[in-house]
């Protein structure tokens, strides 16, 4: 039962870590692409 | 290594940290006080900054710092796990290995240098880049543990963001930018010496040679004394350089009397009950004067985001 538990917990944290690690890599891509943006001067 | 040996809660390093965790690693509290003085120094740098860059500037400044932190985490972990005020982080508490903090750390370093490089300017990007060296290598790894004049040199890398935030505004450093950074650095020994007076404990436990532990806490009371002397003519040179206006200056004078008179209450006082207050009060002083710099400026126009 304990090895269970840890197993979820396991699965959980790992979940969130991608989730988390693809929300920042998908938020570096839109910072470089504005970035890129202003200085082409687009805005 | 050692202190997830010696700790029951190892196993969960095995499962994995969670997100709050790496969070934490950044040193939240420190960040925020490093973004904003940061951004005040980006602010009240003259010249012209599109308002995404000087968010991205922000941001570098932020993730540096916090990158800063973590490896400063993992440094100490060893020292961190006996002291109350740092068991329950990450790496003492055994809840993240010691070599994901240090990979965290690194890549955050690496990636927020190179992206204010790349975006902004190769002067700010040295400065932050120098300013992550100096916490990580001067302060951590060499005076940390060998000096109790640890955080008055060290103070430097935390005096750093304001000279960072004015050299992306400017791609330069001008005397301004050094006084924002004279007001923190002094700041640092008298704040720091507030907590340490009623942490020395902890500090003597972990084998930290802080001023207190050192040289006695009347000693250090002195010391902190004469820090908020020199404060004044750094809360006032804002004004003197132009950088600020009158209101500024008498609410830098006040505000600097106040310092002071919790210095000489500290002083006079055998608990460590207004060393509390005075470690409180100092965090507001310094908010205060960057804030009011930002509103004494406004009117006059806001030449870094203009």
């Amino acid at each position: 039962m304990m090895g269970i538990i840890a197993v979820d917990e396991r699965q959980k944290r790992q979940r969130a870590r991608s989730w988390a690690i693809f929300a920042l890599l998908a938020g570096f891509v839109a910072l470089v692409y504005v970035i890129t943006l202003v200085k082409l001067g687009a805005f | 290594m050692t202190d997830l040996s010696l700790h029951p809660t190892r196993d969960l390093a095995e499962t994995g940290a969670r997100v709050e965790d790496y969070a934490a690693l950044l040193k939240p509290r420190v960040m925020s006080l490093v973004v904003f003085t940061g951004f005040v120094g980006l602010y009240l740098a003259p010249g012209h900054m599109h308002p995404v860059l000087a968010a991205v500037a922000v941001l570098c400044i932020a993730v540096g710092a916090g990158a800063s932190g973590a490896i400063n985490m993992w440094y100490d972990r060893d020292i961190d796990a006996l002291m109350s005020r740092t068991a329950s982080r990450p790496l003492p508490a055994g809840r993240m290995a010691p070599g994901d903090a240090l990979g965290f750390g690194c890549f955050l370093a690496v990636a927020s240098v190179t992206l204010m490089g790349l975006a902004i300017n190769l002067a700010a990007a040295t400065l932050l880049a120098a300013t992550i060296a100096f916490y990580v290598f001067v302060y951590t790894v060499w005076l940390k543990r060998r000096t109790p004049q640890n955080i008055v040199i060290g103070g430097a890398a935390g005096a750093l963001p304001p000279i960072v935030g004015w050299a992306a505004a400017t791609g330069d450093v001008a005397p301004a930018a050094v006084a924002l950074f004279a007001l923190i650095f002094f700041w640092t020994p008298p704040h720091f010496w507030a907590l340490a007076l009623y942490r020395a404990g902890d500090y003597a436990r972990a084998g930290v040679p802080m001023l207190p532990v050192v040289a006695g806490p009347q000693a250090t009371k002195r010391q902190m004394l004469a820090y908020t002397l020199v404060l004044w003519p750094c809360a006032l040179a804002p004004y003197f350089l132009s950088v600020a206006g009158a209101v500024y200056a008498a609410v830098a004078l006040g505000l600097s009397a106040a310092f002071t008179g919790f210095a000489i209450k500290v002083l006079r006082d055998p608990t460590h009950g207004s060393a509390r207050q005075m470690f409180g009060f100092s965090i507001l002083y310094l908010f205060l004067l960057f804030a009011l710099m930002l509103i004494d400026r406004a009117p006059q126009g806001v030449p870094g985001l203009a």
